[in-house]
C-alpha cells in the first residue's frame, strides 16, 4: 500500500491566475484542499500612514493607486469623506458627473475582471473582447482627466474641472494609416458627452456579445456553478459586501440603501443571485454591467440640459479660477495657501462609504483640526473576501482555487493598501 | 429608511444601559464608547439583540492619539475602533474602546462574534501592536515575514528604520538601517480656535 502524505503548495507570489501578489498556501488532501492561508502584504505601501504626512488634497493621487482597476470611485469615497467633514455642498452638475464616472468605472472594473476572470478558468476570447470595450473607457477617463488610470479627477468641493467640449482624436502615425484613423474618429466628432453617448448605445450589444460567449458556455458551466457556495447568513457574517453578497441573495447596495450623490434619481435596479455560486457572482456582475449602462444613460441626458459649476466656490477648498488668480490678488494669496499649507479640515470623524464596483469601499477619517488627517483607515472591499477565501476554497479541488479568486475579483492595491 | 442616529442612541441605551460610557451624534453618525473590559459582551448585545440585529461587520482598525492635537492629548493613547453594520434593519454604528495599558495595549477579540473581524484584528495587531485576546490566529499580516516594530504609531517614522538591498557579494537580499533622511514638505499645522477670528 503506498503511502499517503498531504501537500502544503505554494500559490504565487508569482502565479499568473494569482492577479497580482497573493502568496497563497494550501493545504492538499491529494487534490482536494483542507485548508488555505492567504499571505497578503506583499503590496502594502502604508497609504493610511502616507495620508498622515500629506495635507487632504496631496492625497486624492493615492487614492487611485488603492484599487487601480477602479480608480476614481475610490477618490470618490475620500473626498465625501473630507466634504462631511468639511460640511460642504458639492454642486449638482459635479455630483452627476461623479455618479457618471462611478459607473463607468464599474464597466472598467466588471470588464477586466470578465475578461481576466475567463483567461483563468480557460476562456481566452473574452479577455479579447472586454479590453476593446476598456479601450474606449480608457480614451473617457483620458478626456476628462489626462490620465488613463491614475486620473485624481475628484477633488475635495466637486471635480477638477468641466466635460470637454471635444473629445480628442487619433491622428495618423507610422502605425496607424488614413484610413484607420478616420474609423477610428468617427465617433469621437463631438465632444465627450457625445462619445459617452455612443458607448451606451454600443454597449448592451457587447454584453450580449460577451453573454454568447459564457453564459451557456459547457464549459464555463462546470468551472463555476456550485463552486465556493455562501449562504445569506454566512456571507453577512463574512462581512461580503457588493456582488459578492447578492450573488448569495441579498438585497445589499449602498447606492439604494444609503443613497449618495444623485443615486436616488436615478432609475436602475439590483440584481442578486439566488445559489450563492461562482455562477451567479458572474450572472450578478453581467447585469450589473447592463444597470451601469443605464445610469450612464442617464447622467448623460441630464448634464446635456443642465450646464453649471462642477466646483465650489469656497476658496478654502477648492482653488480660484486660474484667470482670476493671475488678476486678483485675494485670488492668488488662496491660491498659494490652498496649495502649500492646505485646507484645515475641523475636528471630527466620518465614515464614508460607496457602492464600489468589489464592495463596499469605506474611508474613516479623523481630523484633529489641521490640514493633514490625523488618521485614515481605508476600509477595502476585497479584503474580507480575501480574509473568506479560505472558506470558501475549502473541500475544493486545485483547479477550483483559480476561479475563488476570479469570482472575489481580487486586486491587491486595495487589500495591500 | 434607516433610523436616526438619535432613535438608535435611544435603543442602544435600553440594550447596553450601563456600558455605554459615552456617545456622540456627529454628521449623522452616531459613535459610541464603551470600556475595554466590556467589548466583547457588546459586541454579542449589538449583534444578538433583534432590535439591533448588526449582523455584519464593516471595519475595525486601531487608533494612536498620542500625537493628538499636537501632544495635548490627555488619556490613553490606544483604542481601537469598529464599524459595525446592520444589513436588516440598515444601521451603521462605530463603537470606540481604550486599552487600558499604554505599554501593553490588549482587547478582546469579536471574531466570534462576526468572523469577518479576523483580518482587521490582525491588522491592528501589526500596524499598532494591539494584543486581541482570543484570537484564534493572531500573526502580522501587512508587514515583511520578520518585521520588527509597529509602523502606524505615531512614533514610527514614516521612513522606517531598515531598508533592503540586493548584496551583490552575500548575493542575497540584506536588510540594512535607512539612508534616507524624514523631510517634511508640508509643516503639520493646527490652527488655535478662531484664528484670525474666522469662525
Amino acid at each position: 500500500m503506498a503511502e499517503i502524505r498531504n501537500y502544503t503548495l505554494n500559490f504565487g507570489p508569482q502565479h499568473p491566475a494569482a492577479h497580482g501578489v497573493l502568496r497563497l498556501v494550501l493545504e492538499m488532501d491529494g487534490e482536494v484542499i483542507e485548508r488555505a492561508d492567504p499571505h497578503v502584504g506583499l503590496l502594502h505601501r502604508a497609504t493610511e500612514k502616507l495620508a498622515e504626512h500629506k495635507t487632504f488634497l496631496q492625497s486624492v493621487p493615492y487614492m487611485d493607486r488603492l484599487d487601480y482597476v477602479s480608480m476614481m470611485c475610490n477618490e470618490h469615497a475620500y473626498v465625501m469623506a473630507v466634504e462631511r467633514l468639511l460640511g460642504i455642498e458639492v454642486p449638482i452638475r459635479a455630483q452627476y458627473i461623479r455618479v457618471m464616472f462611478d459607473e463607468l468605472t464599474r464597466l472598467l472594473n466588471h470588464l477586466l475582471w470578465l475578461g481576466t476572470h475567463g483567461l483563468d478558468i480557460g476562456a481566452m476570447t473574452i479577455f479579447l473582447y472586454t479590453f476593446r470595450e476598456r479601450e474606449d473607457l480608457f480614451d473617457m477617463y483620458e478626456a476628462v482627466s489626462g490620465a488613463r488610470m491614475h486620473a485624481s479627477y475628484y477633488r475635495p468641493g466637486g471635480v477638477y474641472r468641466d466635460l470637454p467640449e471635444r473629445m480628442p482624436q487619433y491622428t495618423p502615425n507610422r502605425f496607424k494609416g488614413e484610413a484607420d484613423v478616420k474609423r477610428l474618429n468617427e465617433n469621437r466628432q463631438g465632444s465627450l458627452l457625445d462619445f459617452i453617448e455612443d458607448f451606451t448605445d454600443r454597449f448592451p450589444v457587447y454584453v450580449d456579445e460577451y453573454e454568447t460567449l459564457l453564459t451557456d458556455n459547457r464549459i464555463w458551466k462546470q468551472r463555476t456553478v456550485d463552486i465556493a457556495v455562501v449562504s445569506p447568513e454566512r456571507a453577512k457574517a463574512l462581512g461580503l459586501t457588493g456582488p459578492m453578497l447578492r450573488g448569495s441573495g441579498v438585497v445589499w447596495d449602498l447606492r439604494k440603501m444609503r443613497p449618495y450623490e444623485v443615486y436616488d434619481r436615478m432609475d436602475f435596479e439590483i440584481p442578486v443571485g439566488r445559489n450563492g455560486d461562482c455562477y451567479d457572482r458572474y450572472l450578478v456582475r453581467m447585469e450589473e454591467m447592463r444597470q451601469a449602462n443605464r445610469i450612464v444613460r442617464q447622467c448623460v441626458d441630464w448634464l446635456r440640459k443642465n450646464p453649471g459649476p462642477v466646483i465650489v466656490d469656497n476658496h478654502k477648498v477648492a482653488p480660484p479660477p486660474r484667470a482670476d488668480m493671475k488678476n486678483n490678488m485675494e485670488e492668488l494669496i488662496h491660491h498659494f495657501k490652498l496649495f502649500t499649507e492646505g485646507m484645515h479640515v475641523p475636528e471630527g470623524e466620518v465614515y464614508a462609504a460607496v457602492e464600489h464596483p468589489k464592495g463596499e469601499f469605506g474611508i474613516y477619517l479623523v481630523s484633529d483640526g489641521a490640514n493633514k488627517p490625523y488618521r485614515m483607515k481605508i476600509r477595502p472591499a476585497g479584503f474580507t473576501h480575501m480574509a473568506a477565501t479560505d472558506e470558501l476554497v475549502r473541500g475544493h479541488m486545485l483547479a477550483d482555487v483559480t476561479a475563488v479568486i476570479g469570482t472575489i475579483d481580487v486586486v491587491f492595491g486595495d487589500i495591500d493598501r | 429608511m434607516p433610523l436616526t442616529p438619535e432613535a438608535l442612541l435611544s435603543r442602544l441605551q435600553e440594550t447596553l444601559g450601563e456600558s455605554i460610557v459615552a456617545s456622540r451624534i456627529a454628521l449623522g453618525e452616531l459613535t459610541v464608547e464603551v470600556a475595554a473590559e466590556n467589548w466583547l459582551q457588546v459586541a454579542r448585545q449589538l449583534r444578538d439583540e433583534p432590535s439591533l440585529a448588526f449582523d455584519t461587520f464593516t471595519d475595525l482598525c486601531g487608533m494612536d492619539y498620542s500625537a493628538y492635537r499636537d501632544g495635548q492629548w490627555e488619556g490613553k493613547r490606544f483604542a481601537v475602533v469598529m464599524h459595525v453594520r446592520s444589513v436588516a434593519k440598515n444601521h451603521l454604528l462605530r463603537v470606540r474602546a481604550f486599552c487600558e495599558d499604554d505599554a501593553l495595549p490588549l482587547m478582546a477579540s469579536v471574531v466570534d462574534v462576526w468572523p469577518a473581524a479576523n483580518w482587521f484584528e490582525r491588522e491592528a495587531f501589526d500596524l499598532y501592536g494591539i494584543v486581541f485576546e482570543g484570537h484564534p490566529d493572531l500573526r502580522r499580516i501587512l508587514t515583511d515575514y520578520g518585521f520588527i516594530g509597529h509602523p502606524f504609531r505615531k512614533d514610527f517614522p514614516l521612513s522606517g528604520h531598515v531598508e533592503m538591498r540586493y548584496d551583490p557579494e552575500l548575493r542575497r537580499v540584506v536588510y540594512q538601517p535607512v539612508s534616507i533622511d524624514p523631510r517634511e514638505v508640508t509643516p503639520r499645522i493646527v490652527r488655535e480656535e478662531n484664528y484670525g477670528g474666522v469662525e
